[in-house]
C-alpha cells in the first residue's frame, strides 16, 4: 500500500469540502421547507467518508447509513442525482420514492443507505460472497455507527463474514451518540474496534477526523479483503457537529463538544497539512471551494427545477413484472 | 413419474442449480438435508461452494442471501422452519421486499425463500406456525403455497427465476406426500390457480394442506349429492383472480379454506377478493375455515383441535349450501 500522492489528496480535500457544502446547503434548504422527511447529515464527519471511499477501486461496493450523503458523494454519485432525489423529485436517483435515508446509487456501487440500525452489516457477507463466487476482487464496505455496533445484526454479519473469509470492511462511524444516548450509556466494554478479536479478524481504532489516517488504516484492510485474507473491523472516532436529525434541539450534550468538533474540523486540518506541504495555497482552496459550490448550486437548480411524480408513480417499480390486479 | 413432495423440491433445485451457476443453497443443516430432506444429496452434486450449511444465524443467513441478489447471484435459502423468520423480519420486509421499489427499479433481486411451516405432529408454538399472511400483507414480496409435488417442483423453479423475492411455502405435512411428476422439465407460472377437482355446487379455495382436506371433503359430501369444486389459488402474490370469479360463476357458493389463523388472515383477503369480484354471483355468505385464534399448542388433543381439517371443510360447506 502506497501512501497518497498530491493528487489524491487534493481529491480528497475536494471531496471532503463536496460533503460538506452540500450537506450545509441541504440543511439550509431543509429549514426552508424545500426538502420534505427527516434529515441527518454528516457535518463533521465527513473524513471518514471521503478517506474510505479513497481506499476503493470504482467497482467496490458500498453499504451506508441513514447519514449517508457523504457515503455517496465520496463514492462519486451524482449531485443532481441525489439533490433532486433528497426533493423528492421523479428524476432523483430513486425516483422519489427512497428519499434521505433509503437511497441507492447502483451506477457507482452504492447498494443502499438504510433507515435501519446494522443493517447493512449482514448484507454485506452477502455481498462478499457474490464478490468471492464471482472471482471479480471486488470488496465490500458497509458503514454503521456506534449505535447500531449493539444490534444483532453487527454480530452476525461479523461473524459470518469472519467464518468464511469474506471481502468485507465494517467500518464504524464512532460519533459518540447513538440518536441522544451517549456511547458510554450504550455499549459495554466501550471500544468496538476491540470487539473483533472475538472474532479473530483484525480491528482498528483511528481518528476519524484525520483523512490520511482513516484512508490509510481503511486501505490496509481493503489490501487484505482483496487479496483473500478476510473481514477486518474499523472504529472511526469523530464528531458531529449537528443534531441527531436536523432540528434536534441537542439537549442531551454541551456546546463544548460542538466547539472540539470545530476545533478538529478534518477539512481545516487537510487544509492546514497542505498547505506546509506547499501542495496547496490560499488562492486554490477558495478555487475549490468556489467550484464545488458550483457544483451544488448546479444540484439544487437541477432539483429545484425538475418535477415532481405524479401520485400514481407510487404504484410502479415493485416489481420488475406485475401485470396483476390484486 | 411418482415423487414425493420433498424429492420434487430436491429435483426442482437440482435442475436449476444445474441451468443456472448462480444458483446457491443457503440454510442451517442443508448439508445433510435436515430437517425435511429437500437439501439432501446436493452437497454431492454442487459442492460446498453451491450448499452452504449457515451458521444458525438468521439475519445473516436472510441479510447476505439479498446482498448476494443483489449483485449477481441467485440465493435459495431454506429458512429451516418458517417460524424463525422472525429472526430475520427486518432483512425480509425492510430490505429484501422494499429494495426494487425504494431504489426505484436499480436492483434486480432474484431471491427465493423456502419457508418449511405448518401446523402438525406437536411441533408446538415456535415450529408449526402458518405465517404466510405475513407476507401477503408485505408489498414487495410474491408468494407461492404449493399442494402437490408437481406444483411445488414447478413453482420453485419458477420462484428461482423470477427477478424478484419470492417466498415458497412448503407444508411440512406434505412433504412426504407422493404425486405425479411430469418426467419432463415443467415450470408452473406464479399467478395461475388451479382446479383440483370440478363440481357444480360449491367453490372451496384452499390452499396447501387444506387442499386436500378438501379433497377429502368433497369426496364425503359427493356421497351426499353435494358436488364441491376445489380450486387452488398456488400463489397468493400474484394472485389469480379471474380463475377464482370464473368458479364462482359456476358455483355461486363459497368456502374459503386455510390453514392459518383467522383473524387478518390470507384467506380472509381471499374471502374480499370474491366479493369485490363476483358478489352478484353469490347466493350465500362466503364461508371460511382456518384456526382459532391461538398459538400452536404441543399437546395431540389441543393441537388437533386447532389444527383445522376435512370435517370443517363438510361442515362450512353444509352452512353455504344450507
Amino acid at each position: 500500500m502506497s501512501a497518497p500522492g498530491p493528487d489524491a489528496l487534493l481529491t480528497m480535500y475536494a471531496s471532503m469540502v463536496r460533503v460538506r457544502l452540500f450537506e450545509e446547503r441541504v440543511r439550509e434548504l431543509f429549514q426552508h421547507g424545500r426538502i420534505p422527511g427527516f434529515l441527518h447529515t454528516s457535518v463533521g464527519q465527513e473524513a471518514v467518508a471521503v478517506g474510505v471511499a479513497a481506499a476503493l477501486r470504482p467497482d467496490d461496493y458500498v453499504l451506508s447509513t441513514h447519514r449517508g450523503h457523504g457515503h455517496l458523494i465520496a463514492k462519486g454519485g451524482s449531485l443532481r442525482g441525489l439533490m433532486a432525489e433528497l426533493y423528492g423529485k421523479a428524476n432523483g436517483v430513486c425516483h422519489g420514492k427512497g428519499g434521505t435515508m433509503h437511497i441507492a446509487d447502483a451506477s457507482v456501487g452504492y447498494l443502499g443507505a438504510n433507515g435501519v440500525l446494522a443493517s447493512g452489516c449482514v448484507v454485506a457477507p452477502g455481498v462478499g460472497l457474490s464478490i468471492k463466487r464471482r472471482g471479480s476482487g471486488q470488496v465490500v464496505v458497509t458503514f454503521f455507527g456506534d449505535g447500531a455496533a449493539n444490534r444483532g445484526p453487527f454480530h452476525e454479519g461479523i461473524n459470518l463474514s469472519a467464518l468464511w473469509t469474506l471481502p468485507v470492511v465494517f467500518v464504524c462511524e464512532n460519533n459518540r451518540w447513538a440518536s441522544s444516548t451517549a456511547h458510554a450509556l450504550s455499549t459495554a466494554g466501550g471500544s468496538i474496534a476491540a470487539r473483533a478479536v472475538g472474532y479473530g479478524i483484525p480491528g482498528e481504532s483511528v481518528d476519524g477526523n484525520d483523512v490520511m489516517a482513516v484512508y490509510e488504516t481503511v486501505a490496509r484492510a481493503v489490501e487484505r479483503a482483496r487479496s483473500g485474507k478476510g473481514p477486518s473491523l474499523i472504529e472511526a472516532h469523530t464528531i458531529r457537529w449537528v443534531g441527531h436529525f436536523e432540528g434536534d434541539p441537542q439537549a442531551y450534550r454541551g456546546k463544548e463538544e460542538v466547539a472540539e468538533g470545530r476545533q478538529r474540523d478534518p477539512i481545516a486540518r487537510l487544509e492546514r497539512w497542505l498547505t506546509e506541504q506547499r501542495l496547496l495555497d490560499a488562492a486554490q482552496a477558495q478555487r475549490v471551494r468556489a467550484s464545488v459550490a458550483a457544483e451544488v448550486e448546479d444540484a439544487v437548480a437541477h432539483a429545484e427545477t425538475s418535477s415532481l411524480p405524479r401520485g400514481e408513480d407510487a404504484l410502479s417499480d415493485l416489481f420488475a413484472y406485475y401485470p396483476w390486479r390484486d | 413419474m411418482k415423487l414425493d413432495f420433498g424429492e420434487a423440491l430436491n429435483l426442482a433445485l437440482r435442475e436449476e442449480m444445474r441451468r443456472d451457476p448462480r444458483v446457491y443453497c443457503i440454510g442451517e443443516d442443508i448439508v445433510l438435508g435436515l430437517p425435511f430432506g429437500v437439501t439432501k444429496g446436493l452437497i454431492d452434486e454442487f459442492g460446498s461452494e453451491r450448499v452452504l450449511n449457515a451458521p444458525i444465524s438468521e439475519a445473516a443467513i436472510v441479510g447476505s442471501a439479498f446482498g448476494a441478489a443483489v449483485t449477481g447471484l441467485v440465493p435459495v435459502v431454506d429458512m429451516h422452519f418458517a417460524d424463525f423468520v422472525t429472526c430475520a423480519m427486518d432483512e425480509v420486509a425492510n430490505q429484501i421486499a422494499k429494495s426494487r421499489y425504494m431504489f426505484g427499479g436499480q436492483l434486480d433481486c432474484p431471491l427465493t425463500l423456502r419457508m418449511p411451516y405448518g401446523i402438525g405432529k406437536s411441533g408446538g408454538g415456535h415450529h408449526s406456525n402458518s405465517v404466510e399472511a405475513w407476507f401477503v400483507n408485505l408489498p414487495g414480496l410474491k408468494v407461492a403455497i404449493p399442494s402437490t409435488p408437481a406444483d411445488a417442483r414447478g413453482l420453485l423453479k419458477t420462484a428461482i427465476r423470477d427477478p424478484d423475492p419470492v417466498l415458497v411455502f412448503e407444508h411440512r405435512g406434505l412433504y412426504r406426500m407422493v404425486g405425479d411428476v411430469p418426467e419432463a422439465e415443467t415450470l408452473v407460472p406464479l399467478g395461475v390457480a388451479d382446479v383440483k377437482r370440478r363440481g357444480r355446487d360449491v367453490t372451496v379455495i384452499a390452499t396447501a394442506r387444506m387442499v386436500h382436506e378438501s379433497l377429502e371433503a368433497a369426496r364425503r359430501l359427493a356421497e351426499e349429492g353435494i358436488e364441491v369444486e376445489v380450486i387452488d389459488p398456488r400463489t397468493l402474490v400474484p394472485l389469480d383472480r379471474e380463475a377464482l370469479a370464473a368458479s364462482v360463476r359456476r358455483t355461486h357458493r363459497v368456502v374459503v379454506a386455510e390453514e392459518g389463523p383467522m383473524r387478518g388472515s390470507a384467506g380472509a383477503w381471499l374471502a374480499w377478493v370474491v366479493m369485490e369480484d363476483a358478489f352478484d354471483e353469490l347466493d350465500a355468505p362466503i364461508a371460511r375455515v382456518a384456526a382459532p385464534n391461538v398459538p400452536i399448542p404441543f399437546s395431540p388433543p389441543l393441537e388437533s383441535f386447532v389444527m383445522p381439517a376435512a370435517d370443517e371443510v363438510v361442515a362450512a360447506v353444509r352452512q353455504v349450501v344450507k
